[in-house]
């Protein structure tokens, strides 16, 4: 496998990761490309996950952009509520699989941590999961269901007390554990071969979106929009079209207009963090910034290190949305289409609305609907009744 | 003094303690590095800290936040490694960041000021041999040694590449895992100074070592030099409050530490 993207990504970790990753990569080229391994990460994508995924043609919001049609992706009705459950499944049979019998993971919004308990809780694994203080404050329900699955979440109360710390201090453990444990990172980023090893699990989402499109309409979509936090249910979606005339944009978080996580729309420069050779957010003596988002889940200074590379090389636009229109298109969809959104992705549908305006009626446009907002839904009330 | 010459006028092991610049205040870096130097210690490991530090455990990530929060920036650190050369302090200093300072900074002047500061070394613990390049490329042009970690599970083979690599020692990093003081040593970290040894480096062993037993542990497996960090930090940790120390215990406490080190180190 090639450990760069372009001039991004590679394996920047200490020594004592460098062999564990070397089995990591031979496990998945060996066992995770075995029939075994596909047969049963197929079957439990369709009778555990919920796979295919509607893809849904949404009239009232499609009016109220007056463009282009725009259609979701259903991911928010995957077991446990978003995308990520795609990965963590695949993961974690890989390391059942290859022999680990404990897993351990890092979250922001907690979907990530909730898909991997929930894995581990099928699989029979261990779990531990690390997460920020701050996001165990803003996502205290996903604090619980993980509990609940039997995962043990241990809170970081370093650095920014958010994602990033919490994906250090995960690093932390696995380089002392790796022998018996499993890193189960939760997006395309972090050493090779992590990215490309959670693009290649997230591609069913782009995967099956093509072939349900051309079923519905013929041939491909104009535009794919999806948000871009680590970057991993954008990749997803983009990846299967990648040689296809369709234009894609990832939407970062804006946040609230000072501190925001926009990495490639913003002042990111490459840089290299948790493993990878990057675009990220620093300040001038090359500290890692800290970020702030209204969605735990794009709270992030760094990006997947393919995005990077699809950002120079014009492939992808990257636009961003900040937390007010987030808020707003969370608003919306959930009147217009009876359809709550996560936060994260709320974001996509703010860019997808705006966009589809400004292309014509007979356009369309796929939006990843990357997960449901119920894990958002206290927190809005509150931000709300603030303001 | 360069790092060869220290390693062959030692007896024993190589004391060779690790300080985290600018905590809590770069006074009290100045005056601890000359206090260890006048207690013994043959090199200093000089922290640069930064934001991220995911080889460190809680002692060395505690003391390069509050390094952090005090302003400390590289800039700095280099100006600090000039004051203790004209301040008279002459033994090797070596120093530690991770790959985004460097990066930041950019490679080539990044070496080049720290050699001009009279740094002898640079240690940059999440940079493996296999995407050092441009650093170590910078560093040979800037006349600093770069120096390469390896690691108990490191097999014959990549040994033998690292340790063709490295330049002024080999770090042998003592335990599966991350910095932070251990009770007992793991017995692949002695087998792995032997096995680097007989690779025809100098070696100095760290990462969990905080006392003097363990400290003759590896200078009896043949190690040239033993590194300890964490210990040290929470020694005079206990000291600090906000920006501020009680130097005089604190200083007092690290001192009688790096004497009893050296003493273990001579064998």
């Amino acid at each position: 496998m090639k450990k760069y993207f372009g001039k991004f990504g590679g394996q920047f970790v200490p020594e004592t990761l460098v062999m564990a990753l070397q089995q990591l990569e031979h496990s998945y080229l060996t066992v995770g490309k075995s029939r075994k391994f596909r047969q049963e990460l197929g079957r439990l994508l369709r009778t555990y996950a919920g796979r295919p995924t509607p893809l849904y043609l949404a009239k009232k919001l499609t009016a109220r952009g007056g463009g282009a049609k725009i259609y979701l992706k259903r991911e928010d009705l995957l077991h446990t509520g978003a995308h990520k459950i795609n990965n963590a499944i695949g993961q974690a049979l890989l390391a059942k699989m290859s022999g680990k019998r404990r897993l351990i993971a890092e979250t922001g919004a907690g979907q990530h941590g909730v898909a991997t308990a929930t894995a581990a809780a099928l699989l029979g694994m261990e779990c531990d999961v690390y997460m920020g203080s701050v996001d165990i404050a803003r996502q205290a329900p996903n604090v619980y269901r993980m509990e609940l699955l039997g995962a043990r979440v241990i809170e970081v109360a370093s650095g920014s007390r958010t994602l990033k710390d919490a994906i250090n201090e995960a690093m932390r453990d696995y380089t002392a554990s790796f022998e018996t444990t499993h890193y189960l990172i939760g997006s395309a980023l972090g050493p090779h071969p992590y990215p490309a090893m959670v693009r290649d699990f997230q591609s069913v989402i782009g995967k099956e979106a093509k072939g349900q499109f051309a079923a519905a309409e013929g041939g491909v979509p104009d535009a794919l929009v999806a948000c871009v936090g680590g970057g991993s249910n954008a990749i997803g979606l983009f990846f299967p079209f990648l040689n296809e005339k369709v234009k894609m944009y990832g939407v970062e978080a804006g946040g609230d207009g000072n501190g925001h996580a926009a990495r490639l729309t913003g002042k990111g420069k490459p840089g290299v963090l948790h493993g990878m050779k990057t675009y990220l957010l620093e300040d001038r003596h090359g500290q890692i910034a800290d970020t702030h988002s209204v969605s735990a889940g794009l709270d992030y200074p760094a990006v997947g290190p393919q995005h990077s590379l699809f950002m120079e090389q014009g492939r992808v636009k990257y636009a961003e949305a900040d937390d007010s229109e987030a808020l707003s298109a969370f608003h919306l969809l959930s009147e217009l289409e009876g359809i709550v959104p996560a936060l994260e992705s709320a974001h996509a549908v703010a860019f997808a609305l705006k966009l589809a305006r400004g292309m014509g009626r007979g356009k369309s446009i796929i939006v990843n609907l990357s997960g449901r907002g119920d894990k958002d839904v206290d927190h809005v009330r509150k931000i709300e009744g603030e303001r | 003094m360069r790092l060869s010459q220290m390693f062959s006028k030692t007896k024993g092991a190589a004391f060779m303690p690790y300080v985290c610049c600018g905590d809590p205040n770069p006074e009290f870096t100045l005056k601890l590095a000359k206090a260890l130097a006048q207690n013994g210690a043959d090199a200093i490991e000089l922290g640069i800290p930064f934001s991220d530090p995911i080889a460190d455990g809680k002692s060395v990530q505690a003391a390069s936040a509050r390094a952090l929060v005090a302003g400390m920036t590289p800039e700095k650190a280099i100006g600090i490694i000039g004051k203790l050369r004209k301040e008279g302090i002459g033994v090797p200093i070596v120093a530690m960041t991770y790959y985004n300072i460097p990066f930041s900074f950019g490679e080539e002047k990044f070496a080049v000021e720290l050699k001009k500061a009279g740094a002898q070394g640079l240690i940059v613990p999440d940079v493996p041999i296999d995407e050092c390049g441009p650093l170590s490329a910078a560093c040979r042009k800037a006349g600093l040694d770069l120096v390469q970690l390896a690691t108990p599970n490191c097999s014959d083979g990549r040994l033998r590449k690292i340790a063709a690599r490295t330049k002024g020692f080999l770090y042998a990093v003592s335990v599966v895992g991350i910095t932070g003081a251990r009770g007992r040593m793991d017995a692949r970290a002695i087998r792995l100074v032997k096995r680097a040894k007989r690779m025809g480096v100098k070696v100095a062993a760290g990462f969990g070592i905080s006392s003097p037993a363990q400290a003759r542990e590896f200078e009896q497996a043949g190690a040239d030099g033993v590194i300890v960090g964490s210990r040290l930090a929470d020694l005079y940790s206990r000291f600090i409050s906000g920006k501020l120390i009680g130097e005089r215990r604190a200083l007092a406490a690290a001192s009688k530490f790096a004497r009893e080190m050296k003493r273990a180190c001579l064998g």
